[in-house]
């Protein structure tokens, strides 16, 4: 066909917006079935990192300026451990968020890394069952344990050749720790943690009927 | 041309892998399981074929010189639909492919079809020619991902073969995805391609 | 804290290698990359252009896409962007200054559809990347695409003049070669 200033504007024009509209006509139709996926991996992390527990609620606080989730399990009234969603931005590959889960006493129960960019067969490790970092802060109290790589003097293992990740793991689960002590209250218990920022939380007893559920 | 011949064409004849050599970075980005190798092919297909169907209804419609980026927002458009139904549904095998999902609008096959094929034949040859190419790029990204799965960590479509301890690792990583791609073409040269 | 700028650019010329870590932009490197002097002006191409992408793209994203909340719209946004950008640098190019236009013009048509560009620009807005990260982030990604593009041009040079097996020419040989220089580029990979 020949081209003309016209038909090559009507038709460059047409085709983007019929394009458009299906591309925003299939995010409408996605958009749900995408939160419910994200939803439903929230709940798989939050069960895999606590003990059994019944109920979960939901609250919000701003740490460093990234938003910090902790969930709050409890078996009938009783609280058996909270759930922090963390974050850092300083992973080898960017972001890093993970779910780590404390017990009441503090106790690191578990990680649960959600999502994560870091070279393939190095960094990667972080997500494996039993790896240098999980195993060497699982179990642990937190208040005792330095967040730091042994690097940097500290006491922690950190990954072969993924010393970038590791930091970035360990600082993610200092945010949660943070987190988990304006959560439980036991601010006052932990002197020697430095560098909590003013977070302010944002309980949203709401929420639990939602997003909490039923956890058999 | 035949029908089934379009199809057989573009598994041996003008497989998009091992001898149009187009597509390399998903095909050597994403291979590093039979798994992942399957979906890319499998993702790339969909746009493939939903692509060469609408631009070969289309062709008449364009004027020559907005061609190209007239089909570029076609082929984009069906790489965000296709990114958001398998963020939807597949989500872990989304995560694991990463960024090469978006990045399926820069894959010269998919373009070189449009130009090559979709805009001189009619809409069934051209769905037809999205099939058989997708499948050749398919099955070609399935054996690499199987070889280097096999290799590198022991396992085939995520089943462990209970031999992982003494695979070399490097096959899952970066080299390994050169060296593999690398020997199965010169086996492709030398078995098939006579 | 902030992943440093040191990081970002170590890591991206170096241990996360765009081609030989990531695998992006494999077309060009495969293609172009049979003569040291075409894979320098290749280099210089991407670069140009991926450091305008970085900008445009980042701001496209953070003043447009995020404020209308259609950051679904992000790749067709993205690809539109780069090839106008390329269009723009090709007619600007050819007015301003012909000579560097005849060193570089043959590839920027090119880098439309080199996929290091629409990655790069994809891979800063996934990092969470701020303006200067991001423009940092790509340029060292480009030079890393020029550093290992010169490597391999420089072993294929001589490649040529050495005999090999039938079923290994070309693109295989190419291959294999290339597997090496990534084993290579894993030593950086202790580096940060």
């Amino acid at each position: 066909m020949k081209s003309t200033l016209f038909n090559m504007v009507a038709v460059l024009f047409s085709i983007t917006l019929i394009a458009s509209a299906g591309v925003g006509a299939v995010n409408m139709i996605t958009a749900d079935a995408i939160a419910e996926t994200k939803a439903a991996a929230t709940k798989q992390a939050v069960a895999n990192v606590l003990p059994e527990f019944d109920t979960n609620e939901q609250s919000e606080q701003t740490i460093d300026d990234m938003p910090i989730v902790v969930y709050t399990a409890k078996k009938g009234d009783k609280t058996v451990g909270y759930a922090v969603e963390s974050m850092t931005k300083n992973g080898f590959g960017g972001v890093i968020r993970m779910m780590v889960g404390f017990t009441t006493d503090g106790k690191i129960n578990n990680v649960n890394v959600l999502e994560q960019a870091e070279t393939p067969g190095l960094g990667t490790k972080m997500c494996d069952e039993g790896n240098a970092l999980l195993s060497s802060i699982q179990g642990k109290n937190s208040w005792e344990v330095e967040f730091k790589v042994k690097k940097d003097g500290g006491e922690l293992d950190a990954l072969t050749a993924a010393t970038i990740s590791s930091r970035a793991y360990y600082e993610a689960v200092a945010r949660a720790y943070q987190a988990f002590l304006v959560a439980s209250g036991a601010k006052d218990k932990a002197d020697g943690v430095s560098g909590a920022t003013a977070a302010k939380s944002a309980s949203k007893e709401g929420n639990t009927a939602q997003e909490g559920g039923k956890n058999e | 041309m035949n029908k089934l011949q379009i199809i057989t064409g573009g598994i041996i004849k003008n497989n998009p892998t091992f001898v149009l050599v187009l597509g390399m970075c998903p095909t050597l980005g994403t291979t590093t399981s039979a798994i992942n190798g399957m979906g890319m092919g499998v993702a790339t297909m969909a746009v493939l074929i939903m692509s060469n169907l609408v631009i070969s209804l289309i062709k008449n419609l364009i004027p020559d010189k907005v061609r190209i980026p007239a089909f570029i927002v076609v082929i984009a458009s069906f790489v965000t639909i296709i990114q958001m139904l398998m963020q939807a549904y597949v989500p872990s095998l989304y995560a694991s492919l990463g960024v090469f999902i978006p990045l399926i609008v820069v894959n010269c096959i998919i373009l070189g079809r449009a130009e090559a094929f979709a805009s001189k034949n009619g809409a069934i040859d051209s769905m037809l020619d999205g099939v058989g190419i997708g499948l050749g790029f398919t099955l070609a990204l399935t054996a690499i991902g199987s070889v280097r799965e096999i290799l590198g960590s022991g396992a085939i479509f995520g089943y462990s073969l209970g031999i992982a301890d003494y695979m070399p690792l490097v096959f899952v990583l970066a080299p390994g995805a050169f060296f593999v791609l690398g020997y199965l073409m010169v086996l492709f040269n030398k078995f098939v391609k006579k | 804290m902030e992943l440093s700028y040191f990081a970002i650019i170590i890591g991206a010329i170096f241990v996360n290698n765009v081609v030989l870590a990531q695998f992006l932009g494999i077309c060009p490197f495969l293609g172009v990359s049979s003569k040291v002097e075409t894979s320098m002006g290749m280099g210089a191409a991407v670069t140009f252009v991926m450091a305008l992408t970085a900008i445009v793209a980042w701001s496209i994203q953070e003043f447009i896409l995020v404020p209308l909340g259609i950051e679904y719209m992000q790749t067709i946004v993205f690809i539109l962007v780069i090839a106008a950008l390329v269009q723009m640098v090709e007619i600007v190019l050819k007015k301003v200054s012909p000579s560097l236009y005849q060193a570089l013009g043959i590839f920027l048509p090119l880098i439309t559809t080199n996929c290091a560009v629409l990655g790069v620009a994809i891979l800063m807005i996934q990092k969470e990347f701020n303006l200067l990260q991001s423009f940092t982030y790509s340029v060292a990604t480009a030079i890393g695409f020029a550093i290992a593009m010169v490597i391999f041009a420089g072993i294929r040079e001589r490649l040529e003049l050495d005999g090999v097996p039938a079923a290994l020419k070309g693109i295989p040989i190419a291959l294999i070669t290339a597997a090496i220089l990534a084993m290579a580029f894993m030593g950086f990979s202790g580096l940060v």
